[in-house]
């Protein structure tokens, strides 16, 4: 079994999937903090276009791209329903239930949460599913300098969830061969608890047995006498990944403007 | 010159623990020897090979304490293999593979997986994929470079572990059970690849395995630890075979030519009731992809042993799942007879929703209707472990059935006995050695008393001796008239006990009955 999540789901080669991991992950971040600044209708909205406009560039088929962004739905729309129906009044009301009133200005902030959940997804969605985690890794090894030993544990650990979910079902289906479930709602959460229990048993076994696998093959013995590993596949920036962070910077740039010239744009902080 | 690996009263203790693991040791081993090392469980076997790879550290933070010494080319373990990395070279002293293939995988794509090794050794990265692709081509894995580490079988995934572990040239193997998980087949492929390997690099061999027969041609000479510390016989393999072979096989080390034991297969013609049968039934994954296996029809009788035999991926362990009703099938039937529904109507009660579950199919039953009637042991015992101790192990299914607390404790201290647990009766199941998980999660199945048991690879990484009690305690199930399922690739099992066996093939199943049933 896979989650699928981490599966890169690329069917054209394209300058953005072909980018530099880092680079991706510089506009991802880059366009969450410049959304981050407002709650503004007109910033995030402008945001959401010029992304969805500019998604055929990511080289995504559809049905992979429909499937990754249906979680996204799934949390946009209840955060902008919330906000509209319990954010904070301002404006005339529009519908009044009992300690519910929908107003245009809670309509307004609700919409725009809504949208900025979207803006600063799409980006990352993007990222994941044009990027293999193991390039990623060596990105931020060789890119960013980050530690060897954290990056190559974290991708490890990334490979040892697939595992884990396989055996979750296992343990499912063997709790019930010893008689157990099946009654009510409480016993349900000690079972799950119980599960959860062998679970981290067996994933610190795996790990032990991993670790030990990794330091036979020379994993951490130079560390320590400052000497550095190479890596098999060398990651560095080119230009097209300037192209690419620059892309990022005028869409950020243009929704900000779009939302300060249509006068929503407020600085949260203020 | 000195030996490749010299120890001098070598000894090592782990941090949490009273006693030593090894202690004592002697022991010198040439260049390109091929050792075979045996010892009881328990003997410090694996703890050796992890010492001579280096990754004890017996310093003031590290996992142990460490006494005498231990060298591998003339410098202590730890330091020579700091040495090979430092050089530059990417020429290791000693490679280690160990026994789960799933546990050992590093990387998600087959190529980066070899090359990590090759990397932690500062090879430049121009000479680093020639290397890769040599070495996968050693092992016999002509797959592409990106081809998913997840999507290899698990003897396809030791012999890449085999593959990072020979692009590092290693003068010394290290191999700690490395067929011990696998099926016939990817146990003697990798035998092969191995052999074939020693033989083009001339490097040298330390092996610790207690399937001998598999390996006993390969190797040339046999060290066998005591228990306690030191070494117990040293010498050619044919010489120590003979002289300690008794010994050694009760230690539960695999002998060549040792007979399997009796044949025990049931006389035909006893009385027979039909307990399950499967009618139609297709299983495999739900949704898109068609199901494994289609079409099946079989019986299972009472005081019947039914081997469930095919290649890995076959869907012997989904139709295992669907026979003990844990799983219900993508299509057909499976229905319990009335021998094995005894008592369940006056019991049943109806969920409030949904439709109302068929009385007659296994997977609609409550957790605590199947367990007293259809007994389930998964292939890796500690799926199946809830309690805290042994005994409390054994008493969670007859507490389940609503047993006195009296008949509960009969029943536990009776299995505790026949399956020799009771001096671990107040042991935590997940301290226990693989041989007891094994016997302690068949107990757990017993204890319910079940007319049918379902095993998915009982044997499987078993050592002789547990692998005969296990023969012996079947056999005896199979005479009280419990019908035994078991999913196996076990050809020895098969011999000594199987009157039925199930071939899947090709997304089919044919039987094989009896000879003189009905």
């Amino acid at each position: 079994m896979s989650t699928g999540l981490l599966d890169p789901g690329v069917v054209r080669s394209t300058v953005l999937a072909r980018a530099n991991p880092v680079a991706k992950l510089a506009v991802a971040l880059l366009l969450a903090v410049v959304l981050l600044l407002s709650v503004d209708v007109v910033t995030a909205g402008t945001a959401v276009l010029l992304e969805l406009a500019l998604l055929p560039l990511a080289g995504l088929g559809v049905l992979g791209l429909l499937r990754r962004t249906a979680l996204l739905a799934v949390a946009a729309v209840p955060v902008a329903v919330f906000t509209a129906l319990l954010g904070a009044d301002s404006g005339p009301v529009l519908l009044a239930a009992g300690p519910v009133t929908v107003t245009a200005g809670s309509l307004q902030t609700g919409a725009a949460i809504g949208l900025r959940v979207v803006a600063i997804a799409l980006p990352g969605i993007v990222l994941l599913a044009t990027t293999d985690p193991t390039d990623l890794g060596d990105a931020l090894a060789q890119v960013c300098r980050l530690p060897a030993r954290f990056v190559l544990g974290a991708l490890a650990a990334f490979r040892v969830v697939d595992v884990l979910a396989e055996e979750w079902q296992q343990l499912g289906l063997a709790r019930r061969a010893r008689g157990l479930g099946g009654d009510g709602l409480l016993a349900g959460v000690r079972d799950v608890a119980g599960r959860v229990f062998v679970l981290l048993v067996i994933a610190v076994r795996r790990a032990a047995v991993l670790a030990t696998a990794m330091e036979a093959r020379g994993f951490g013995a130079g560390e320590r006498q400052g000497a550095d590993r190479t890596w098999a596949r060398p990651s560095r920036l080119r230009a097209s990944d300037a192209l690419v962070v620059a892309g990022g910077v005028l869409l950020a740039a243009t929704a900000t403007a779009a939302g300060v010239l249509a006068g929503t744009w407020q600085l949260l902080l203020t | 010159m000195a030996p490749l690996l010299r120890a001098r009263g070598w000894g090592w203790r782990w941090n949490a623990r009273r006693a030593h693991a090894v202690r004592g040791l002697d022991l010198d081993v040439e260049a390109g020897e091929r050792v075979l090392l045996l010892g009881a469980s328990g003997a410090g076997k694996s703890t050796l090979l992890t010492g001579v790879a280096g990754l004890l550290d017996g310093g003031p933070d590290g996992t142990g304490e460490e006494e005498g010494e231990l060298l591998v080319d003339g410098a202590p373990a730890q330091r020579a293999r700091q040495r090979a990395v430092e050089a530059g070279e990417g020429r290791a002293r000693t490679g280690l593979l160990l026994q789960d293939p799933q546990a050992q995988t590093v990387l998600a794509r087959v190529g980066d997986d070899v090359a990590f090794g090759l990397e932690n050794h500062a090879v430049p990265p121009e000479r680093i994929w020639p290397r890769v692709d040599d070495a996968l081509d050693d092992v016999g894995l002509r797959l592409p470079r990106d081809h998913p580490t997840a999507r290899l079988s698990g003897g396809q995934r030791q012999r890449l572990a085999l593959a990072g572990v020979l692009a590092l040239q290693p003068q010394l193997l290290l191999l700690d059970e490395p067929t011990a998980m696998l099926d016939p087949e990817g146990a003697t492929a990798l035998r092969d690849v191995v052999a074939e390997r020693l033989a083009a690099t001339g490097a040298g061999l330390l092996l610790v395995e207690h399937r001998v027969d598999l390996w006993v041609d390969l190797v040339d000479r046999v060290l066998v630890l005591a228990p306690g510390g030191g070494v117990l016989a040293d010498g050619s393999v044919g010489r120590v075979l003979a002289e300690r072979g008794d010994e050694l096989a009760a230690a539960g080390v695999w002998l060549p030519g040792r007979a399997a034991g009796p044949d025990r297969r049931a006389v035909p013609g006893a009385p027979e009731q039909v307990l399950l049968s499967l009618e139609g039934v297709a299983v495999g994954r739900r949704g898109p992809g068609s199901p494994v296996l289609t079409g099946v029809d079989a019986e299972v009788r009472s005081g019947s042993f039914t081997a469930l035999r095919g290649v890995n991926g076959a869907g012997k362990s989904t139709l295992a799942l669907a026979a003990a009703g844990l799983v219900p099938p993508v299509s057909g039937r499976v229905r319990a007879h009335p021998a094995l529904l005894a008592g369940l109507a006056a019991r049943r009660r109806r969920r409030p929703w949904g439709s109302p579950p068929v009385a007659d199919d296994p997977a609609g039953w409550a957790p605590r209707d199947l367990v007293s009637r259809v007994g389930s042991v998964f292939q890796d015992p500690r799926h199946q472990f809830v309690a805290q101790t042994v005994a409390e192990e054994l008493a969670v299914g007859p507490r389940r059935l609503g047993l006195a607390g009296a008949e509960v404790d009969a029943r536990v201290s009776e299995l505790l006995e026949r399956l020799r647990l009771d001096r671990l009766a107040r042991a935590n199941p997940f301290t226990l050695s693989g041989g007891e998980q094994r016997r302690l999660s068949v107990a757990t199945a017993l204890a319910t008393r079940p007319r049918l048991l379902v095993l998915d690879e009982p044997t499987f990484g078993q050592d002789a001796r547990t692998w005969a009690e296990l023969v012996d305690l079947l056999a005896g199930l199979r005479g009280t008239g419990t019908a035994v399922v078991a999913a196996t690739h076990d050809v020895d099992l098969c011999d000594a006990l199987a009157d039925t066996t199930w071939w899947v093939a090709d997304g089919r199943l044919r039987v094989e009955a009896p000879v003189g049933a009905p």
